[in-house]
């Protein structure tokens, strides 16, 4: 870890120092790992709100002189069918190198007039500088430094923030309450300009936030006024993820990887399975008919001892396979793991066994989400 | 009964020829929410500042190290049930394992309280 000297500072250190956070570096920046405590953050996400500091991540604009060649533009470098993103629809996507393995996934917006990119922070610097030597000319992307990511998360996300006043910026847009998952636009909150997209990386109903660095400390103190919203850090915030089954970038995807193996093939879209056209297509293509040779699962971990990212898994004397998340599922309370394993041993309900400091413990393939999703989805009642 | 401490964090209790070890209260602080422990079997050997237990938290997992050498007598049985005791009572009721000394003059260059306060003080 880098020394706390070399670590770039957030626009809510300050806050966060103030809360009582402890901070750890993370991506090259001073982030907040907890607060009161993981399990106490985890919990009250999954039963209250739970207020993230995500501003490590990159916000990236795609503008050009039409929204189809910027749509264009994406699906030379994702599998997505961003022609088809309607406006204020939000998609999960891969960033993929030429032969198809994952250089970071993301999150994008169709604003009506650009797209709008969340990646992950570690990754940014690069995805940026892959975008841009890949960039036709008239095409822009622009870097949002000047804007903090915050994320509300939780069911009761959508109670604290329909008591804000926000206006639609514009009279196309979905009303605030009535802004289903995977979906986003922009209002204004004091004449302070916020995209807001409901989404999240939590398995919980809720909101990302994006706000001007000049704005981030007031919306966040104006947030952690509501009695139901707490402060929680990034602990919390990876035992969460790993309970809804969502995949970590640089630990359960990265470069080797291919969308197919990460089971994300959900996020190459129908017309792209049919024309190609998008980095590695052969590759992905010929993989998504005829299989691969290892699939991401999901493991139950018998006892209480946590298994961590590097475990190996077997089968008797064979390996078939190596965590890349595990620890402690503090909704659950037991462990639980991601792992990549042979696709032979990749069926739910699979035994396999785990190693752990020269022991085998045993262990279950299933099906992910481990906890439940509480997402409130177009066409769902309120 | 005299308690020593580790630059490690580690607290042992010493009476006679016999030993209680434990992690300090700034250890768990520092560790989070504990879920598990990975305990030494009785009779097993251990030797001053090798490993001993493992000690498990939310985010990851932490060696704890012998503060002396020394034949492991007994893990504490409760943290199976309940590893939180780590957590509200690292100095007492969340003690990790008793051994018997194999060289008392080990202690000799471990911490008395107001030495490891101070060190503490000084992180």
């Amino acid at each position: 870890m880098a020394d706390d000297a070399d670590l770039k500072t957030l626009p809510l250190d300050a806050l966060h120092r103030r809360l009582g956070a402890r901070m750890v570096g993370f991506a090259g920046y001073a982030m907040p790992i907890q607060y009161e405590g993981i399990i106490a953050e985890h919990l009250w996400t999954r039963e209250h709100a739970g207020l993230f500091d995500v501003s490590h991540m990159g916000q990236l604009l795609v503008e050009g002189p039409s929204l189809a060649a910027a749509a264009e533009w994406l699906e030379s470098l994702a599998p997505g069918d961003f022609k088809a993103l309607q406006p204020h629809r939000v998609r999960y996507s891969l960033l993929l190198s030429d032969n198809g393995g994952i250089l970071d996934d993301l999150m994008v917006t169709n604003t009506g007039k650009s797209f709008y990119l969340v990646v992950n922070g570690a990754t940014k610097h690069a995805d940026i500088a892959h975008m841009l030597a890949r960039k036709p000319a008239g095409l822009h992307l622009h870097h949002m430094e000047d804007h903090a990511l915050l994320a509300l998360q939780g069911p009761a996300a959508v109670t604290v923030m329909s008591r804000f006043a926000l206006t639609p910026e514009s009279a196309d847009q979905p009303a605030f309450a009535d802004l289903k998952f995977m979906a986003g636009a922009r209002w204004l909150w004091n004449g302070v300009k916020l995209g807001i997209t409901r989404s999240g990386y939590t398995g919980e109903d809720g909101y990302e936030i994006s706000v001007p660095n000049s704005h981030a400390e007031a919306l966040a103190e104006a947030l952690l006024a509501h009695e139901e919203v707490k402060p929680i850090g990034l602990g919390a915030r990876d035992s969460l993820r790993l309970e809804a089954g969502l995949p970590l970038y640089g630990h359960d995807l990265d470069p080797e990887t291919t969308p197919v193996e990460a089971d994300l093939s959900f996020a190459i879209s129908k017309r792209r399975k049919t024309e190609g056209g998008f980095p590695g297509a052969e590759r992905i293509l010929d993989q998504l008919f005829n299989g691969v040779p290892r699939k991401r699962v999901g493991l139950a971990v018998e006892g209480r001892m946590p298994a961590r990212e590097g475990a190996t898994v077997w089968v008797g004397g064979e390996q078939v396979g190596v965590l890349t998340s595990g620890g402690f599922a503090p909704s659950l309370n037991v462990p639980i793991a991601m792992a990549y394993v042979a696709t032979a041993h990749s069926a739910d309900g699979t035994a396999l066994e785990v190693e752990v400091r020269g022991k085998r413990i045993a262990a279950t393939v299933v099906p992910m989400p481990f906890k439940q999703k509480n997402y409130v989805r177009e066409g769902d009642r309120k | 009964m005299s308690r020593f401490y580790t630059q490690d964090h580690e607290w042992i209790d010493v009476a006679g020829g016999e030993a209680t070890v434990g992690i300090t209260d700034y250890a768990q602080g520092q560790l989070g929410d504990v879920v598990f422990v990975d305990l030494p079997d009785s009779g097993r050997a251990v030797s001053k500042g090798g490993e001993a237990a493992v000690v498990e938290s939310v985010k990851a997992a932490s060696d704890v190290y012998a503060p002396v050498s020394g034949t492991v007598t007994e893990s504490n049985p409760a943290l199976a049930d309940d590893p939180s005791l780590v957590n509200s009572a690292p100095e007492g009721d969340g003690w990790f394992f008793k051994l018997t000394l194999s060289d008392a003059s080990e202690l000799d260059g471990l911490m008395d309280k107001a030495a490891y306060d101070a060190f503490v003080a000084s992180l």
